[in-house]
């Protein structure tokens, strides 16, 4: 690939496959063009220097090459941007990215301006937290989440969010494993698995990293995959209330994934990021299972309940009984990680997180999160009425529509030329997310209607 | 009343575990007794290459055992470079102001751009590198340098050859272990196989002598650095440079103690001409604004910078920041925007010149007691040489006898054998204390 290709392809700040967790605001005012940004001028105003420009010898990392440039988000920044600017006066709505609108509750800001403040007294300044974050906010999360299923305190490791959790997952995990992902899946567990060279190459013609199991998740399955045709493999991802589908599992359902783990030996990786979204007769954390504890690791995240994804909190649980194959335990592993490789979440963000998990914050969560659902209504609503099946919606803050026949990035291109709502296309999340449009409920209430009117119109 | 302990909360980083009861066993006998499930995946093996005595858990549990043996004792903590110094107002009232703009509708925002902030990204450019050519989109912002490391690392894969200076920051090796590059641990050198490691002793000056170091892939070089103090010259730097453009390798500089220069040193790798086609700098609030509990901190890529086949490095580093990061806290990120302002950088360098002081104080204490003493010039760590003892040895002795903890030069690589480093940050009172108790010992 030439230095020209390699810069004509943009680094803008939505150059990120991922979905959910994108920078992507649609209030932001300084959208980054890519283009622009990148020095494309300098090439063609000056190809020799490009060609004997100096080149370290230094070998790019093979596994970074084989990332699919087409991601998912900067392909839907540059959309909505060539939409901008075809448009420049459209109100456009963004249902795409997964990012929270509402402001943060009260309760919750001041203890994070109190503890900035405190910063700033002798009795009140510290320096370094503990790596695994501060005990009080464990203890927290332990007994909010986790009471009586026998994760404690020291089984849970605060960071600076899911994403970031799920790498470093995988860098305990190492290149040698092998892995399962949902298909459709939030993109970043195939893409971290990619970086640490689990995977093989990409493969056009099927859309799949060769040495990925995917588990197909659609509606003939009720979004549950068949575990009885799901090869073995070392680790399984697996994401309940589910992100992009919204499907959430039953509690027979991961009875059978906690077997299927246990009798294959493998380690499940259960993100339950929107686990405060599902209904309270639903599990909410994998521990909930019996056995979870000797097969698998929960993921969670305060960004889409305390609407955190700027200030970056989250935790991994990660039980004392998870042992590798050599008896030694994961944990033990993940705290060499977590010491080495981060230097704990910032002591504001948590004194923030211990106000979410008072009876105030939590209240005030709910109220937040409650919300939002009310915008999933609205949304299922709208595509219930004009006639579309509609999955999802129920138990998270997306809703998941099907254009059968239809591909998803026309469905995109189409809903975002004529009604000037930005939403993902499926595919970007797996082949199975073909024919599927996610429409996320973030938003402010006037423009979730606002959007439901143009829909209606478009649809009706 | 001297506020000599830190915090009520012992810190230990690289730490076996956290909870003194949880016992972790290195041995299979740990496997369930109850059901007998473990499960079929191995271990990393190149976890397994970590060495189990790491410096910082080992320093806490001698703190630790110290302390329980004498409770009494009045423990000075000048091990960990932890800062101890409050925030000046004017950069908490920023971040205090954020937050509180999260509760509104017009202040409310949700994620940010993964690489930072662009005013914040500007500011950086604007302080740090101004007319060397550093623009604001070269700036990635993020949660830290020991975090940013690691990205480091991650980007570059196993495939790389590494060179480190000896002693060094011990992330450096760490991370190069557990991403696969730095081969076996060899018990007779304390050296892993594959890693180069570039001497920084008396014998050369601190600078090592690039002449004999093999060529690697990536080099890693921390000035002022941690745990000598030793900052390179301008001269230095450009040998440095030229190293690595004659060996097409890329300098990772860690510069995040920069700010502690006190004279002509250069404080940034791209003031040597030609740094942007070879080098990478990290740097962090860290140490320059007390922000080790609150985050933040910045890696520079250059457009400029390729590998072999002409591919951006900055492309790739920021897949991966867009992939394995989400951004620092905006919360974090306000505070350094604030940090950067007039007012801000003023209160900082206010800061910094206090643990200044401090170290000056140390230096003293140990040059008037006739022992070799480098660093604490140009960064708040002083480097003492204890000609013919164990690192560990002297460590012991200091804690033992003065209750002040220290880091044995060890820790950090071969190359800190026979020396101590001892932080400068910590209360006056504590730093005056310690080097009264210095003089009794060693008088």
């Amino acid at each position: 690939m030439s230095l020209t290709q390699h810069l004509s392809t943009p680094i803008s700040s939505s150059s990120s496959a991922f979905v959910a967790h994108s920078n992507f605001n649609s209030r932001t005012k300084n959208v980054s063009l890519p283009a622009k940004r990148f020095s494309i001028c300098k090439c063609i105003a000056a190809p020799q220097e490009a060609q004997t420009a100096y080149k370290t010898t230094v070998s790019r990392n093979a596994n970074m090459a084989k990332l699919q440039a087409g991601y998912l988000f900067p392909e839907i920044s540059r959309r909505r941007a060539a939409h901008l600017l075809k448009y420049p006066d459209a109100q456009v709505i963004s249902l795409g990215i997964g990012d929270t609108t509402e402001p943060i509750p009260e309760v919750i800001t001041s203890a994070m301006e109190k503890r900035s403040r405190a910063l700033s007294t002798l009795e009140g300044y510290s320096g370094y937290g503990a790596e695994q974050g501060e005990k009080a906010l464990r203890a927290a999360i332990a007994s909010t989440f986790y009471r009586n299923l026998g994760i404690e305190e020291d089984d849970i490791f605060v960071s600076d969010g899911a994403k970031c959790d799920l790498s470093r997952l995988q860098v305990v995990f190492g290149a040698d494993v092998t892995i399962a992902v949902q298909d459709p899946s939030y993109p970043v567990y195939v893409d971290s698995g990619v970086i640490m060279g689990q995977t093989g190459q990409f493969q056009k013609d099927d859309q799949k990293f060769v040495g990925i199991e995917y588990m197909k998740c659609t509606p003939e399955n009720g979004f549950f995959p068949d575990l009885s045709s799901v090869s073995r493999t070392d680790i399984i991802f697996f994401c309940s209330p589910n992100n992009p589908t919204g499907a959430a599992a039953t509690r027979e359902q991961l009875t059978q994934l906690v077997n299927f783990a246990k009798d294959n030996g493998s380690i499940i990786v259960y993100d339950s990021a929107y686990a405060m979204y599902a209904s309270k007769d639903l599990p909410h954390s994998i521990f909930e299972i019996p056995g979870a504890k000797e097969v698998a690791i929960e993921t969670s995240s305060f960004s889409k309940y305390a609407g955190f994804t700027g200030v970056r909190l989250g935790w991994t649980a990660v039980p004392k009984q998870l042992l590798f194959s050599d008896g030694f335990p994961v944990a033990k592993d993940f705290n060499r990680i977590v010491c080495t490789c981060f230097n704990g979440a910032s002591n504001i963000a948590q004194a923030g997180g211990l106000a979410c998990l008072s009876p105030e914050g939590l209240k005030a969560m709910h109220e937040v999160i409650d919300f939002y659902k009310e915008n999933t209504n609205i949304i299922v609503e709208t595509f219930n009425s004009l006639g579309f099946n509609v999955y999802g919606g129920k138990n998270a803050p997306y809703v998941w529509v099907h254009f059968p026949g239809r591909s998803s990035w026309d469905v995109f291109s189409e809903i975002l030329e004529k009604t000037h709502v930005v939403t993902t296309p499926g595919s970007g999340f797996g082949p199975a997310g073909e024919g599927f449009i996610r429409v996320s409920a973030f938003g402010h209430r006037s423009n979730v209607l606002e959007a439901c009117k143009r829909f209606k119109q478009l649809y009706k | 009343m001297l506020y000599c302990q830190l915090s009520s909360r012992i810190r230990i980083p690289y730490a076996v575990s956290l909870q003194p009861n949880t016992t972790w066993s290195t041995s299979s006998n740990l496997s369930n007794e109850k059901s007998g499930h473990c499960t079929s995946v191995p271990r990393n093996a190149n976890m397994e290459k970590l060495r189990s005595g790491y410096l910082f858990p080992e320093i806490s549990r001698h703190e630790l055992e110290h302390t329980q043996k004498s409770p009494h004792a009045r423990l000075i903590r000048l091990g960990i470079g932890d800062t101890t110094q409050p925030i000046p107002d004017i950069i908490t009232s920023a971040m205090a102001e954020h937050a509180h703009a999260l509760s509104t509708v017009q202040g409310y925002r949700g994620y940010g751009a993964e690489q930072g902030n662009m005013a914040l990204r500007r500011a950086i450019a604007e302080t740090f590198y101004r007319d060397l050519g550093v623009k604001g989109n070269e700036i990635f912002v993020s949660d830290g340098a020991q975090c940013d490391i690691s990205r480091l690392q991650m980007l570059l894969g196993s495939n790389v050859s590494v060179a480190v200076q000896d002693p060094s920051f011990p992330a450096y090796i760490d991370s190069s272990v557990i991403v696969g590059q730095a081969g076996k641990f060899q018990e007779e050198t304390g050296k892993y196989e594959n890693i180069v490691y570039m001497k920084c002793g008396h014998d050369n000056n601190f600078f090592p002598d690039l002449s004999t170091t093999s060529r690697t892939d990536i080099i890693f070089f921390c000035s002022p650095n941690n745990p000598t103090g030793y900052a390179a010259s301008r001269q230095q730097l450009k040998q440095l440079v030229e190293f690595a453009k004659a060996n097409g390798s890329i300098i990772i500089f860690d510069s995040a103690y920069s700010t502690y220069i006190s004279d002509e040193s250069p404080r940034s790798i791209f003031e040597i001409p030609g740094a942007k086609e070879v080098a990478i700098e990290i740097s962090s609030f860290s140490k320059f604004a007390g922000f080790t509990g609150v985050r933040l901190g910045w890696t520079v890529v250059p457009e400029d910078l390729t590998y072999s086949n002409g591919f951006p490095v900055m492309k790739d580093y920021d897949r991966i920041v867009c992939t394995c990061f989400n951004g620092a806290s905006s919360v974090a990120q306000a505070g350094g925007l604030a940090c950067l302002s007039k007012e801000g950088y003023r209160a900082l360098t206010r800061v910094v010149d206090y643990y200044r002081g401090n170290a000056e104080i140390i230096v003293d204490t140990f040059a008037s007691l006739g022992l070799k003493v480098d660093g604490g010039r140009n960064a708040p760590y002083v480097w003492v040489r204890f000609p013919g003892y164990s690192s560990w040895e002297i460590f012991s002795e200091i804690l033992e006898k003065t209750h002040i903890v220290t880091v044995p030069g060890r820790g950090f690589g071969p190359g800190g054998e026979e020396y101590i480093r001892v932080s400068a940050f910590g209360h006056r009172g504590c730093i005056l204390e310690a080097s009264r108790r210095l003089k009794n010992l060693y008088k």
